[in-house]
């Protein structure tokens, strides 16, 4: 059977550039890079070796860079460590509705400790308004955090714009570029950001390994305490063939990022106008070029986002969906409903997200098996919902 | 090869199965058993075209619908009645929903009208747990979905019940306000825990019930024990 992955955006397949990486790794270096002796000094040269390669990428000292355990703990690290460190002086905290839950539950902790929190809607595009971003700016705001790239639709926001109007006022800002590390410019000067999210399980990395960049006088308070690791901001024993398998991962994402981003768009675009123009009532969720080469996000009426899937999977395809049915809270995508998309669409949503494996064939056989899968399911739908009555309310 | 290594190479990753039943990361049980995806796949009583349906909506003797495209599940039913037994004789039904909702309409219709139909009453005592296990089980989470078909049914019976004069057999779900400030219904509290919030936190956080009206918790409370009862059974 045919097996066409296109669930990028959950999570890549892992290169076998960087595969054999850490495979050496794992053979040969076994000390623990805090001991003093020859097995423990190659563990610390190796983990010294690829903050040295990661930060060269991401245009910062070596000294800025943090491994973690993924994107998740780098935005709890971001956010909650900021938050404790500024504890008693400052309390008000700006993101948007669309963030990635690791942000939006991080916050969502925060109020509950005190802090207070502004959630920015998006426009009907996904786009954040930078102006409704500064109107928020608080007295006691004393941190952003904005998606680069949204998981979800993968539309990507301003950050330069964010981060000058955050530098300009001392508010420290954060992003989460986890979805943008393999298509977008990550150097965080250029970016302007104080703090970033990135991740090796979306760039054909390790699952289980992340990083957070933290820029020097930007003071963050650790979340694990013990041997004092990662310049006491993270404690625990490195996860040295992780980190080694990350960095690689991240330099070969960056060195074939033009030809990548060139390659996908093409084949982005192609499924979206195939689909459009091939099946009635549908609609793209996000901005049609705002958005990564890699995504690509739709709706269909009158059929269930589940129901779609069962079928794409047992003909080989893999993707996902906003529909309630497969979120665990049993609510549609948080994403499509902040653009205020109608509930209709928002059940009916899928996620195609390329990755590096995706062909033109691939697309092909997508825009073959789609029409029919959805005109079978519409066939046994007892609804017609007339599009023209459906209103997208955020403007 | 040592015994040891042959045991590393025997539970390699190629060997990880894709079959069958899965749990998601919160510990629930997520993927669809084979059954229901028989189901799923090959649904049976149903319509194939659009216009099949509107023509038989005509001549069924009791039509019944719940949910709506904004609900993100909706399903019709359409019943035919051999009026001198007391039977079913055809149920058909449409669906916009998941492959939950597919899989157990398309077994309920099967259980509905196999052995020459079902009588109405005793069709009518039939319980989504046994619409569930009649599939081989659902994920609890995945419940409400099933539910679907039982409410449409019912509506479809009552249909039936009004177009041939039969009032006096007519059950509407008998509906009490519980939370007289915000209006909260027992049919709001049985939503809730169909959807999972299977404790008085998360049913409150669904609902809103108890925060205005504090009287009706501890009657909140016991709803939810016999919500929990009729539909997750001992589980």
């Amino acid at each position: 059977m045919k097996k066409i992955y296109l669930d990028n955006s959950a999570t890549t397949s892992m290169n076998n550039e960087v595969k054999n990486e850490m495979d050496k790794c794992i053979s040969k270096v076994y000390g623990n890079p805090g001991s003093f002796h020859r097995e423990g000094l190659i563990a610390k040269n190796a983990v010294a070796d690829s903050r040295e390669r990661v930060s060269k990428i991401i245009g910062s000292k070596s000294s800025e860079i943090v491994f973690t355990s993924g994107g998740t703990e780098s935005i709890n690290l971001a956010i909650k460590g900021r938050a404790f460190a500024m504890q008693g002086k400052k309390k008000h905290i700006i993101t948007s509705t669309i963030e990635h839950p690791a942000v939006l539950e991080t916050c969502r902790y925060l109020e509950k400790k005190g802090f207070e929190v502004s959630y920015i809607s998006p426009d009907k595009d996904g786009l954040i308004d930078v102006n409704e971003v500064e109107k928020s700016i608080r007295e006691d705001t004393f941190l952003v955090s904005i998606i680069y790239a949204n998981n979800e639709i993968g539309v990507i926001q301003d950050i330069n714009k964010l981060s000058k109007i955050c530098n300009a006022k001392n508010i420290t800002f954060h992003t989460d570029a986890c979805q943008a590390a393999g298509y977008l410019d990550i150097d965080v000067k250029n970016l302007g950001v104080d703090m970033m999210t990135l991740n090796g399980s979306k760039i054909y990395g390790p699952k289980g390994v992340g990083l957070l960049y933290v820029k020097t006088g930007t003071l963050i308070e650790p979340l694990f305490h013990g041997g004092g690791q990662e310049m006491n901001k993270r404690a625990g024993t490195e996860n040295v063939p992780g980190i080694m398998g990350f960095a690689k991962a991240l330099e070969i994402v960056v060195d074939e990022r033009e030809i990548e981003v060139e390659r996908l768009t093409i084949l982005r675009d192609k499924l979206i106008e195939g689909i459009i123009k091939k099946i009635p009532k549908t609609k793209l969720n996000g901005h049609a070029k705002k958005r990564l080469p890699n995504n690509v996000n739709v709706s269909f009426l009158d059929v269930e986002g589940e129901a779609i899937l069962l079928y794409l999977d047992s003909k080989g395809v893999y993707a996902s969906s906003g529909s309630a049915c497969t979120s665990s809270t049993l609510d549609p995508s948080h994403v499509i409903l902040a653009m205020g998309i109608p509930y209709e669409y928002a059940h009916g949503s899928i996620r195609f997200s390329l990755g590096k494996d995706t062909t033109a064939e691939d697309i092909d056989y997508v825009l073959e098996i789609l029409p029919e899968i959805v005109e079978n399911l519409r066939n046994i739908s007892p609804f017609n919902v007339d599009e023209k009555k459906l209103e997208v309310k955020n403007e | 090869m040592s015994k040891s290594l042959k045991v590393l190479k025997d539970k390699s990753c190629s060997e990880i199965s894709d079959k069958g039943d899965g749990f998601s990361h919160d510990g629930n049980s997520w993927f669809y058993t084979d059954k229901v995806k028989e189901h799923f796949f090959h649904p049976v009583n149903i319509f194939r075209t659009t216009e099949e349906a509107k023509e038989f909506e005509k001549i069924a003797d009791g039509v019944g619908m719940v949910g709506s495209p904004a609900c993100g599940d909706g399903m019709k039913m359409f019943i035919m009645v051999d009026q001198k037994n007391d039977r079913l004789k055809e149920v058909k039904w449409q669906t916009y929903g998941c492959g939950t909702a597919i899989a157990s309409t398309s077994a309920f219709s099967v259980m509905l009208t196999k052995k020459g139909g079902m009588k109405i009453d005793d069709a009518l005592k039939i319980t989504p747990k046994e619409i569930a296990d009649y599939i081989g089980g659902i994920p609890p989470r995945k419940f409400h979905c099933s539910v679907l078909a039982d409410k449409a049914f019912r509506e479809a019976v009552n249909d039936y019940f009004r177009k041939t004069g039969q009032l006096e057999r007519i059950k509407g779900e008998k509906v009490e306000v519980i939370d007289n400030v915000l209006k909260i219904t027992t049919a709001d509290i049985e939503h809730a825990v169909l959807e999972g919030a299977v404790d008085f936190e998360a049913v409150q956080r669904k609902t809103k019930v108890g925060i205005h009206d504090k009287n009706c918790i501890p009657k909140v409370k016991e709803l939810i024990e016999k919500y929990k009862e009729k539909y997750y059974g001992d589980e």
